[in-house]
């Protein structure tokens, strides 16, 4: 693990491309590279006996055809939603949402980023009041990106009032796009999720909610999907953020929490840079995933 | 994940066929090897971790050892435990203080895992255990991470040395090894010294972490690791082994839902104990870990094994034979009722017993109403008779009822209850008995109070039944409000849906161990 590795199965898979034909080890291997990344044992199975079926129909012995199928199951399995963010509205209201440390003040920073770069006018709101020095953290990010920041007036104030704050503010001033940073919340906490809601249902008065997007960070394993289904029914959820990809986990969980809830993935976030957030595309994503 | 239903439903499934068998055949444990495997990558347990595990389960399985208290179905349940708890750390570990202090202690992990809120729970913790530590900010990446260990010292009482501002500005080693030599003037006798989360794939931050371990030459280095990490935990974990070598680990955000797999992945990796559990937001929410707990919480058993083992403690084999032969040859007494309540009692409080059980969270309320001391005036009323009387409750006439009421400081309608329930409950496990009993060693007391044997199979089914009634009884109660006439109206309503269950709510202790057999029994697939 000395230098950095490139994010792909790549090196998990190249025993099974590179091997002279298609026998019982390939299976095993690819269901242990698939299970590696975090895919689950589910939808493992599901891909592994897919590729299985075909090679058995076009009586194929040639690895080099399960990757492509490999990429190419993938690739379809992503691109069934569409991964557009929707950001017509103005105000665009954007909350982001996610469990404590997946990276949502930073999401916001490079977000924000992005969007300057599209030369559109935007504020953040900083409705995390809980976590210590979250809302300096948020400002120190606004300042590298160029971009408002509303701050609480007062320690510890209720986040639905900031982000009604920020909102208001966008309306005054014609800002085109609020993105509102939220605390993070374990999923399991039945009161800070109903404060979700609540900061969505204060902000609606104003404006609706364009976009309401979970961050999910690469590293998390199956419970990523019961922290999907959680944020949906509270928060409304309608896209997915995958962060931390620059590291060495394959965030393949994300397969399963998109199918399950039908949520497209919309950005991907890759390190620690301000410009290192892009936009989903489901065949780079699979191409550099099975490589 | 909830579509696949927990692992004690597919065991279950598994088991269904396994009752009547005493040992297990190949063909067997492969089937329920597949569902422990399965279930444990449904956990995130690393795959690697897995393999080896589910093998070693299977020679075991396999192998001679058969415990006679146990069915079939258990043993692969308990083999697995014994080999979870063994990987997670027999034993809980504690952290090591220097011999000259200060104690250094270094946190490390990825970005998010909580380092900055952990140095303030174990600050707060430190100082509860009469240490004084003092906090270094050593994050000085993560924009505004110093702010945070500032204000999380502020509420933990504890101070904060923060010479550089953070924010990509200043040395992360040159302020560990200030802030070392601070406390030292200062007389701290614990330094945690808070640092920047890394990637375990960025060479350039390992080395950072490196030469902060280097210049501060920490007593413990803490791997903080998040519970809802995936497959990932073993890359990082071996990443951060090889880069800074913790000599600890510490599982945070645990009060999720995640079934933390990953503990048992990098303990199994790095064979590194973990020596402590991050619950919650507030500073307090911070505990010593427990290695046998995490075990049920990652197979998602509850604590079933416990009682499992309780239920092994508490009843041995022979009194068991001894109970069975009495219930066939009719000589059930009051005085084997009383020494099964007895026993039963040995086994912790019923309270707990039942709270432990996988999914009681639904009868926290029943379990709230439920009266332990109901018990213990049952044993009064018992006490109080003569042997004679216990062996032969025929003897009971009005006058020595009185005596007995007033000996246990009961009624007459107390005694009088206590005794047409029993002799219902006698009249119906004689039926049951004589119906042939199947043979559960180690189980076949548990229902006590309760149907035995066979019975047990319907007290199991009835009990849910009554416990529906039971349920509904505190709402009555709750109008009467009387506490102390709850377990008797209860056991009056039931008594006809089987003597043995009014039984069970006077002895109370009968009610628990049936209703935790009822899930055993699912267990076996009954």
């Amino acid at each position: 693990m000395a230098e950095r590795a490139s994010w792909s199965l790549g090196a998990a898979l190249r025993g099974v491309f590179g091997a002279k034909t298609i026998d019982e080890d390939t299976w095993d291997d690819l269901e242990a590279a698939l299970i590696r990344a975090d895919f689950g044992p589910a939808v493992t199975e599901e891909i592994v006996d897919a590729i299985k079926a075909q090679v058995e129909r076009y009586k194929t012995t040639d690895p080099k055809d399960v990757q492509r199928m490999l990429r190419e199951i993938v690739e379809e399995r992503l691109a069934k939603y569409d991964p557009t963010l929707k950001l017509t509205e103005r105000p665009a209201v954007v909350l982001v949402v996610g469990v404590n440390g997946v990276g949502k003040t930073t999401t916001i920073g490079k977000f924000a980023r992005f969007l300057r770069t599209y030369d559109r006018s935007v504020v953040v709101g900083a409705a995390d009041t809980f976590r210590a020095a979250a809302v300096e953290q948020l400002a120190t990010w606004a300042g590298r990106a160029g971009v408002e920041i509303v701050r609480p007036e007062r320690e510890g104030q209720d986040p639905a009032s900031v982000a009604f704050q920020t909102v208001d503010r966008a309306k005054r001033e014609g800002i085109e796009i609020v993105i509102i940073d939220t605390a993070g919340r374990l999923h399991t906490k039945g009161g800070l999720m109903d404060e979700l809601g609540k900061i969505r249902r204060v902000v609606e008065k104003q404006a609706p909610v364009s976009e309401v997007l979970l961050v999910l960070d690469a590293t998390t394993g199956q419970n990523g999907l019961a922290q999907a289904e959680a944020f949906i029914e509270h928060g409304g959820v309608t896209g997915l953020v995958l962060t931390k990809l620059d590291g060495s986990a394959k965030g393949g969980f994300v397969l399963a929490v998109q199918e399950k809830t039908g949520l497209p993935i919309k950005l991907i976030g890759q390190g620690e840079g301000i410009n290192d957030l892009t936009g989903f595309t489901p065949h780079v994503f699979a191409q550099k995933l099975v490589g | 994940m909830a579509t696949f239903g927990n692992l004690s439903d597919r065991l279950a499934e598994t088991f269904k066929n396994l009752r009547t068998k005493g040992k297990l055949s190949a063909a067997d444990v492969d089937g329920t090897v597949r569902e422990i495997r399965r279930a444990l990558l449904d956990a995130d347990v690393a795959l690697d971790v897995v393999k080896q595990f589910t093998s070693h389960v299977r020679e075991r399985a396999l192998g001679d050892e058969v415990n006679k208290a146990l069915n079939p179905a258990q043993q692969v349940v308990q083999i697995v435990n014994e080999e979870l708890v063994s990987i997670l750390g027999g034993q809980q570990r504690r952290l090591q203080f220097a011999k000259n202090p200060p104690t250094v202690i270094m946190l490390a992990g990825l970005q998010g895992a909580g380092k900055t809120t952990l140095a303030g729970k174990l600050a707060k913790w430190l100082v509860k255990e009469g240490h004084t530590p003092m906090l270094v900010a050593s994050d000085l990446q993560r924009p505004n991470a110093v702010n945070q260990l500032q204000v999380v010292g502020g509420q933990a009482g504890v101070p904060v040395y923060a010479p550089e501002p953070g924010n990509g500005v200043g040395d992360p080693v040159k302020v560990a090894k200030d802030g070392v030599a601070q406390a030292q003037r200062a007389q701290h006798d614990v330094v945690i010294i808070d640092t920047a989360g890394r990637l375990g794939v960025d060479a350039e931050m390992m080395k950072q972490a490196a030469n902060i371990r280097k210049a501060t030459n920490p007593d413990e280095v803490l791997f903080v690791i998040d519970a809802m990490i995936g497959q990932d935990a073993v890359t990082t974990a071996k990443a951060f082994q090889d880069g800074v070598d913790f000599t600890g680990v510490v599982l945070s955000k645990l009060d999720g839902d995640a079934r933390g797999g990953a503990a048992l992945s990098v303990a199994s990796v790095t064979g590194r104990p973990i020596i402590f559990a991050s619950t919650g937001e507030g500073l307090d929410d911070f505990e010593p870990f427990h290695p046998d707990r995490m075990a049920s919480r990652i197979l998602d058993l509850g604590d079933i094994l416990t009682l499992i083992e309780q239920a092994q403690q508490a009843f041995d084999e022979e009194e068991a034979m001894k109970v069975a032969e009495k219930l066939a040859t009719e000589q059930f007494t009051l005085e084997d009722f009383l020494a099964q309540m007895q026993q039963l009692r040995g086994a912790g409080s019923i309270k707990k017993m039942l709270g432990m059980l996988p999914g009681a969270g639904g009868m926290k309320q029943q379990l709230e109403n439920f009266d332990e001391r109901e018990i213990v005036r049952t044993e009064a009323i018992i006490q109080s008779m003569t042997p004679a009387e216990r062996k032969n409750t025929k003897l009971l006439n009005g006058s020595r009822r009185l005596r007995i009421a007033k000996g246990a400081g009961m009624t007459v309608t107390d005694v009088n209850q206590l005794v047409q329930r029993f002799e219902q409950a006698a009249k119906m496990m004689k039926t049951v008995a004589r119906g042939g009993m199947p043979q559960i060693p180690g189980m076949g007391p548990i229902p006590g109070g309760g149907g035995h044997g066979g019975g047990k199979r319907a007290s199991a089914k009835g009990k849910k039944k009554a416990s529906g009634s039971r349920s509904g009884n505190p709402a009555k109660r709750a109008a009467e409000n009387q506490a102390l006439t709850e377990g008797r109206p209860v056991a009056g309503a039931s008594a006809a849906a089987g003597a043995g269950f009014g039984l069970g709510a006077k002895g109370g202790s009968a009610t628990p161990s049936a209703e935790d057999l009822a899930k055993v029994q699912k267990l076996l697939g009954r």
